[in-house]
């Protein structure tokens, strides 16, 4: 067992735990977008940062990669950790600005302003339906390609993968498009919880074919029934 | 073919090549790496063929082609030996004067290079003013060594460390030595070297331990580790072999990046000759001691050269950093324990057991021992690669030996370490060079790029260079690195552009802070340095961008206007090189710049003899 300490609380944790695992489990909500139980540990979203260490050492690490070590001093809340916190919600604002989840975050955590230029990616490239394919779905039919600005996620060469068995597993875990395909008019969503979000698969020119999976797709459907066909 | 069976066997060949070698017969040695090739070598090399073929001159004198010298500005250059004369700038016409004056054993006055102080000729090479203040304990190998001959290495103490490693058989001893040199890895980080290894030994693995050199040299404006590997690649084969029997380190590889299409040849030639040799590979040297090395070559990701994205690329998955820990040492390439060091770090390994560690370890100041390859570029006389001792005066390398400013305007400040390090201002010039200093003023040592601006850089446009740079070769793994260096260089080009507001200056900052504290991996953390430090030296800059709509440098193309003065002649010369005709005027007539053509390429500044041209 390791002993280490959280917030200023004592906590053993079996070998190989992650500080977001044992920090859940103290209780300490941590927010994390591209961590999901079963589902390897990624630290794509650095959302779930925390506070490691003390004085000139103390510095911020991902608390799902993380793993807990022996005397570990954690601090899940520090007023650096909530800049850093805000500044990355912020930015995922500015970017993704239609995902009721990183609006919800945003919203706890205070954010009232977002001072960057308006982008409409939707996509935050957290990984989770990739990893989601690879690991639980064993297909490996998307993957990430390219680097930097031009990081997208995709199946190989955009052609409908082989390997994709269309599962929509990737659309069931994504934090940015997750109520995507309830009907195709926002304002008579069926769940009627998200007016924000328009279904992404009926504006072709905007989203890939390739991110829409379900067949047949509820959406399409209703359309093809109102256009009469 | 020549195969060593045992050490008395290497020594036997070491002695017979010491006492083949006639130094007496004067030699050309003619500068032939990537820099020297692409200044015209190749014509020069084949001139010296052709000339010493004709004359029937092979017997009388001898050619060495080998890799480059360090004085880049100078190329093609020529160094005769055993003499020592330099002769600069050299083209086909002079080198047939040259093969004739070398056979006559003469020197010829009017090639030689001309100090721009006094302007006297100089013949010597070791009494350039460039060459004078510099100690080249690797870069000096380079002019003695033709890469592809391994006989050329041998006669230059080459593999006697490795023998005497061999000899003295205790790893345990290899490893304190290191350890008393004080050497630090030459990657940037400055990682203890010994410690490194020390860890590596530690390792109980029984499937086997891998050593990597870190060939993935990607600064702008940096190119030491490809003098090196183009110049002396047995250099760093001998040292990987060293440091694999220190730590019992089975498998060797050298991540190169495709973009060193030499340096992948002569380090193709280098490991072939090696394990013909017995060197490399089963049984070195009959000691019962084996190690290989590959050869890996990168795709092209700057990101790849940190260490465990370079593991990943090795593996041939995508290159993207992961959390440390575990640590390469602990978990590396295919999860078994590896160290990864850079080219300069392993080209030091032979000679600190050449030399001893205690000595090595006098060099330079307590904590930062051994002698460290920059590449000085920019505003200076004098480009090129200079080796000086760590705690090196920044001030001693841009004006002693760099020369000082190239034009008339004063340098403002010198850029080290790559994208990731910072702007050191002039007036902080006395600050000595090492891995401390130079992170305590907020840049980083890097791996050794020394990118040297004057009066007519703009900050700004410095700072957003490396953001483009960044924005464009992060892996885009981490939110906060992809996003964060993308929103630093909207911001950048917003102020340069004119449209900043001091509220985004503020922003600025705080996201660069920010995107500093929560990345996984070297480059993130050190991406927002170009930022911060611009910020901190020379924030009245970014104040003149955003308040007075006005660019101090006369970079920022939205933010300036060209006009022409008084001073203007009429020559008609600044009308004939602008691209857009935007320039009307006769002939000993005031000439005026049309502004709604004008594309602000500064064409005409540069060509115009009377400084008629006025940029606001």
């Amino acid at each position: 067992m390791i002993n280490l300490t959280i917030n200023g609380l004592k906590i053993s944790v079996e070998e190989g735990t992650t500080i977001l695992e044992a920090s859940t489990f103290l209780g300490f909500p941590i927010p994390t977008l591209c961590n999901m139980e079963g589902l390897s540990p990624y630290g794509a979203c650095r959302l779930c940062v925390v506070e490691i260490e003390e004085g000139t050492n103390a510095k911020l690490v991902t608390s799902c990669t993380y793993l807990a070590e022996e005397g570990l001093k954690v601090k899940t809340a520090s007023s650096r950790v909530i800049k850093a916190r805000k500044m990355i919600l912020e930015l995922m604002l500015a970017s993704c600005p239609q995902s009721k989840i990183i609006q919800d975050l945003a919203s706890t955590h205070e954010v009232r302003q977002q001072r960057f230029k308006q982008e409409y990616e939707d996509c935050i490239l957290c990984g989770l339906c990739v990893r989601m394919c690879e690991e639980q779905m064993m297909a490996k039919a998307i993957g990430f390609r390219g680097r930097g600005e031009n990081r997208t996620v995709g199946s190989p060469f955009d052609s409908k993968s082989e390997v994709c068995r269309l599962c929509g597993g990737c659309m069931y875990v994504c934090p940015a498009c997750q109520l995507r395909c309830t009907y195709n008019e926002p304002e008579k969503a069926i769940c009627g919880g998200c007016a924000n979000l328009s279904p992404p698969c009926i504006e072709k020119e905007k989203f890939d074919d390739m991110m829409c999976y379900m067949e047949p797709c509820v959406s399409c459907e209703i359309e093809k029934f109102n256009n009469g066909g | 073919m020549l195969q060593l069976n045992s050490i008395e066997d290497f020594n036997e060949l070491r002695r017979r090549l010491l006492t083949d070698q006639n130094g007496k017969i004067p030699t050309i040695v003619i500068s032939a790496g990537t820099c020297g090739q692409a200044s015209g070598a190749n014509d020069l090399i084949r001139i010296t063929k052709r000339e010493l073929l004709n004359n029937n001159l092979t017997g009388r004198v001898k050619y060495r082609i080998t890799g480059c010298h360090g004085f880049c500005e100078m190329e093609p250059s020529i160094l005769v030996q055993p003499r020592g004369t330099f002769y600069p700038k050299v083209n086909m016409e002079k080198m047939i004067r040259i093969v004739e004056a070398v056979n006559q054993g003469k020197v010829l006055e009017d090639l030689l290079f001309v100090d721009p102080d006094t302007g006297k000729r100089i013949e010597k090479q070791n009494d350039l003013p460039f060459y004078r203040n510099q100690v080249r304990t690797i870069l000096a190998s380079n002019e003695n060594i033709d890469p592809i001959r391994i006989y050329d290495y041998i006669q230059n103490d080459g593999y006697s460390a490795l023998a005497a490693v061999l000899e003295w058989n205790e790893p345990e001893w290899v490893i304190d030595e290191v350890k008393v040199s004080g050497l630090r890895g030459r990657g940037g980080a400055g990682f203890p070297t010994g410690v490194k290894w020390g860890l590596l030994a530690e390792q109980k693995n029984g499937s086997g331990k891998y050593l990597v050199c870190n060939a993935d040299e990607g600064d702008p404006g940096a190119y030491m580790d490809r003098s090196v590997l183009e110049g002396n690649p047995h250099s760093i084969i001998e040292g990987m072999i060293i440091g694999s029997f220190a730590t019992g380190a089975t498998e060797g590889v050298i991540y190169i990046r495709a973009e060193y299409p030499l340096a992948i040849k002569h380090l193709i030639i280098a490991l072939r000759r090696a394990r013909e040799l017995g060197l490399l590979g089963e049984n070195i040297l009959g000691s019962g001691f084996s190690f290989d090395i590959s050869l890996v070559k990168g795709a092209g990701a700057f990101v790849c050269g940190e260490e465990t994205a370079l593991i990943r690329s090795v593996e041939g998955k995508m290159g993207e950093p992961r959390q440390r820990p575990p640590f390469p040492v602990q978990k590396g390439i295919e999860d078994k324990p590896t160290a990864i060091n850079n080219v300069e770090t392993w080209a030091n390994i032979p000679i600190i057991f050449r030399n001893g560690a205690e000595k090595y370890s006098k060099i330079g100041p307590e904590g930062n021992s051994g002698t460290k390859i920059f590449s000085i570029v920019g505003k200076v006389k004098n480009t090129g690669l200079v080796e000086v001792p760590m705690g090196t005066k920044i001030n001693e390398i841009v004006n002693n030996i760099g020369g000082g400013s190239v034009s008339k305007t004063p340098i403002k400040a010198v850029q080290t370490g790559g994208p990731s390090g910072g702007c050191i201002p002039a007036n902080m010039f006395d600050l000595s060079i090492d891995y401390d200093s130079l992170s305590k003023v907020g840049s980083i040592m890097g791996s050794g790029g020394m990118i040297v601006m004057d009066e007519n850089t703009c900050m700004v446009d410095v700072a957003k260079y490396f953001m483009n740079f960044l924005k464009d070769e992060s892996c885009g793994k981490c939110f906060t690195c992809r996003k964060g260096t993308q929103r630093m260089y909207e911001i950048l080009d917003d102020i340069s552009s004119g449209k900043g507001t001091l509220e985004q200056l503020d922003l600025l900052e705080e996201l660069a802070y920010v995107v500093k504290d929560t990345t996984m991996c070297g480059l993130g953390q050190t991406a927002p340095n170009p930022v911060l430090s611009t910020l901190g030296y020379f924030k009245d800059e970014y104040e003149a961008h955003i308040k007075e709509k006005r660019c101090p440098a006369g970079v920022c193309k939205e933010l300036i206007t060209f006009s022409i003065n008084e001073n203007c002649t009429g020559c008609l010369v600044c009308l004939r090189s602008c691209p857009e005709n935007a320039i009307t005027g006769s002939k000993q007539e005031l000439h005026i710049i049309n502004q709604d053509k004008c594309i602000k390429c500064a064409a005409c500044k540069s060509v115009c003899k009377f400084d008629a041209v006025d940029v606001i």
